[in-house]
């Protein structure tokens, strides 16, 4: 069922075109990878969708015209993850988490509703960062924060997750630890998107893949067709070795030095 | 951890802060009753209390309720919303540097200030003084905010605020400059140096309803803030207008500093200082920071103003030199303590 639709969207960065005539429909219970080279548009077409940043065409979500939606309306339908798990001023992790209620009304983590507490512990304990809720994000490793991170975008109770490069900066145990807990989420019928440059992580966790190539979808579809030696070729000027472990699939990026 | 667990947690750390802020209070409140007390003639905080509720003497209650009465209330109203606007600003663009003095919205105001005084367009007591000074300190913060752009790098603003300073600056001198009268502009300049002096209760009306508003409007964004601590893009995420936002606190801010320096001329450093003397106590967190840098602002510029009175000099500093001279090294040594992030390049 269709959570998440576009139709001919279009966006520039000042005089920039930078996406084009962009068409998509996702589903419910997805774990979507949005993959493509570096300025392909991956950032500027999760923003849009989002409805951050101004765009022409169609959004619809769950039935509504984006446009039309008011800003706190957005807020409760989408948990937008930016990339870098950007946190200005030292606050508690739980104050973090918190400020995932915030489209709920819950504006001052000292004054949480049971509800929103309820919110924050189970989105806490999804990813596992209970332990540390007293301490201050900026005392926290890059690991434990992008966890911070994701538990904050969980505690909006979302039906759309859209995450920007969760898994960047990240050594390969926390990668495969947060596109899990993703899967997890979408598992739960959670439409998640996720912006990656790893394939490799891709193709083993999503379950449809967009390839963008300078503002344009090039490929969209399951793992293994969106991410054929056609558009490896075409989009990435790379081949790649693919094999199968442990029944799932790997693909292994390569190109000749 | 259950949900009695994290809510007791909470309750604990809020309670604390409850703390810290009513203390503050109390302090600033005491500093009101000595500032009440001193001058010629001086009087206890005890028969100061007994003055302003109508008892002790006749004179003492002329000498409290009319004559230093404006002046306490001026320093507590313009002490707290200097603190409050650097608080904001601070907030709004998540950088412990920001501040109005840095960003030249005081230095603005008075141009603007004495660009009436000088043409001789408007009587000193009239509403069009402070009207001029805050659409000028409205155009310096939105001119500042509007070349930093998205989420500036403390260089950037830095260089900006320094530019727009100079400029106000150099546009009061030439105002000065060019006025023939050397009455006036000796007037300007004593005023430019900034002084709760021999204020009376027109001041307090001139300047108090638009410090109110000020105050109404930065108190109003407070979670905002809070939400900006994850960026520009994710508070957006979570609902906040930044558009609207950073409007109102360009309004909020020059609404406020715009009404203190016209009737006090410029009082510099104070909404730095405030909000780091807070952050050890209340923690970072910009929404609860708010009140308590009004409440430190406060009590920074009562504690000056009761400093120039008593500091035996010749003739009377100036408030506003005073919080200059001991904001300055401050600013200095908080630039030392950034070196890190300044010395990390145009971000």
């Amino acid at each position: 069922m269709t959570l998440l639709s576009a139709t001919g969207l279009n966006a520039s960065l000042g005089t920039r075109k930078v996406l084009h005539d962009i068409s998509l429909s996702l589903a419910a219970g997805h774990l979507v990878a949005l993959v493509g080279p570096n300025g392909a548009g991956k950032t500027t077409l999760l923003r849009a969708l989002a409805g951050l940043i101004p765009s022409s065409g169609e959004i619809r979500i769950g039935g509504d015209a984006l446009a039309r939606l008011p800003l706190r309306e957005r807020a409760k339908r989408f948990a937008y993850l930016p990339q870098g798990h950007m946190v200005h001023w030292p606050l508690p992790s739980r104050d973090i988490v918190a400020l995932g209620r915030y489209p709920h009304g819950a504006t001052d983590p000292a004054r949480l509703s049971q509800k929103d507490v309820e919110a924050v512990l189970r989105a806490m304990q999804a990813v596992d960062v209970t332990a540390f809720a007293d301490r201050r994000v900026t005392e926290l490793s890059g690991g434990e924060r992008s966890r911070v991170a994701l538990a904050r975008v969980l505690a909006v109770e979302a039906p759309v997750i859209l995450a920007d490069e969760p898994t960047a900066s990240l050594d390969p145990r926390h990668q495969i630890d947060v596109m899990q807990k993703l899967r997890n989420v979408a598992d739960t019928g959670v439409l998640v998107v996720v912006v990656t440059h790893d394939l490799g992580l891709a193709a083993r966790f999503a379950d449809d893949v967009l390839v963008l190539s300078e503002g344009r979808l090039a490929a969209q579809g399951a793992p293994r067709d969106a991410l054929s030696e056609a558009v490896m070729a075409d989009v990435f000027r790379i081949s790649a070795y693919r094999a199968e472990y442990q029944r799932e699939a790997v693909i292994v990026p390569w190109a000749d030095a | 951890m259950s949900v009695q667990d994290f809510a007791l947690a909470s309750e604990v750390a809020a309670r604390r802060r409850w703390g810290a802020t009513a203390a503050l209070a109390a302090l600033a409140v005491l500093l009101a009753l000595i500032s009440l007390g001193i001058g010629p003639v001086r009087l206890s905080p005890l028969a100061v209390t007994e003055a302003l509720f109508g008892g002790g003497s006749d004179v003492a209650q002329v000498i409290v309720r009319e004559i230093r009465l404006p002046r306490t209330i001026l320093a507590f109203a313009i002490g707290g919303i200097l603190g409050l606007s650097g608080a904001a600003l601070q907030g709004l663009l998540r950088n412990p540097l920001a501040s109005p003095s840095l960003f030249g919205a005081p230095q603005s105001a008075a141009f603007g200030a004495v660009l009436v005084i000088s043409l001789g367009l408007a009587d000193v007591r009239s509403y069009a003084l402070p009207v001029v000074a805050i659409v000028a300190a409205f155009g310096s913060v939105f001119a500042l905010l509007a070349i930093a752009g998205r989420n500036a790098g403390l260089l950037i603003l830095i260089l900006a605020g320094l530019a727009i300073s100079s400029f106000a600056g150099a546009a009061t001198a030439l105002v000065m400059n060019l006025s023939s009268n050397p009455f006036v502009v000796l007037e300007i300049a004593f005023w430019l140096l900034g002084s709760l002096e021999d204020r009376s209760f027109q001041h307090v009306a001139l300047a108090l309803p638009f410090i109110v508003a000020g105050a109404v409007i930065l108190l109003s964004q407070a979670s905002a803030f809070r939400a900006l601590t994850l960026g520009e893009e994710a508070a957006q995420s979570l609902g906040v207008d930044i558009g609207r936002l950073r409007l109102l606190v360009i309004t909020g801010v020059a609404l406020g500093v715009g009404g203190a320096v016209a009737v006090t001329g410029t009082i510099g450093f104070i909404g730095l200082v405030a909000p780091h003397l807070m952050r050890p106590v209340i923690g970072h967190d910009p929404a609860r920071l708010l009140v308590p840098s009004a409440l430190a602002g406060s009590a920074l510029l009562l504690a000056a103003d009761i400093a120039v009175r008593i500091i035996p000099s010749t003739s009377d500093i100036k408030v506003g030199v005073l919080t200059s001279i001991i904001g300055v090294p401050f600013f200095l040594y908080l630039i030392m303590r950034e070196r890190r992030a300044l010395g990390g390049g145009v971000a």
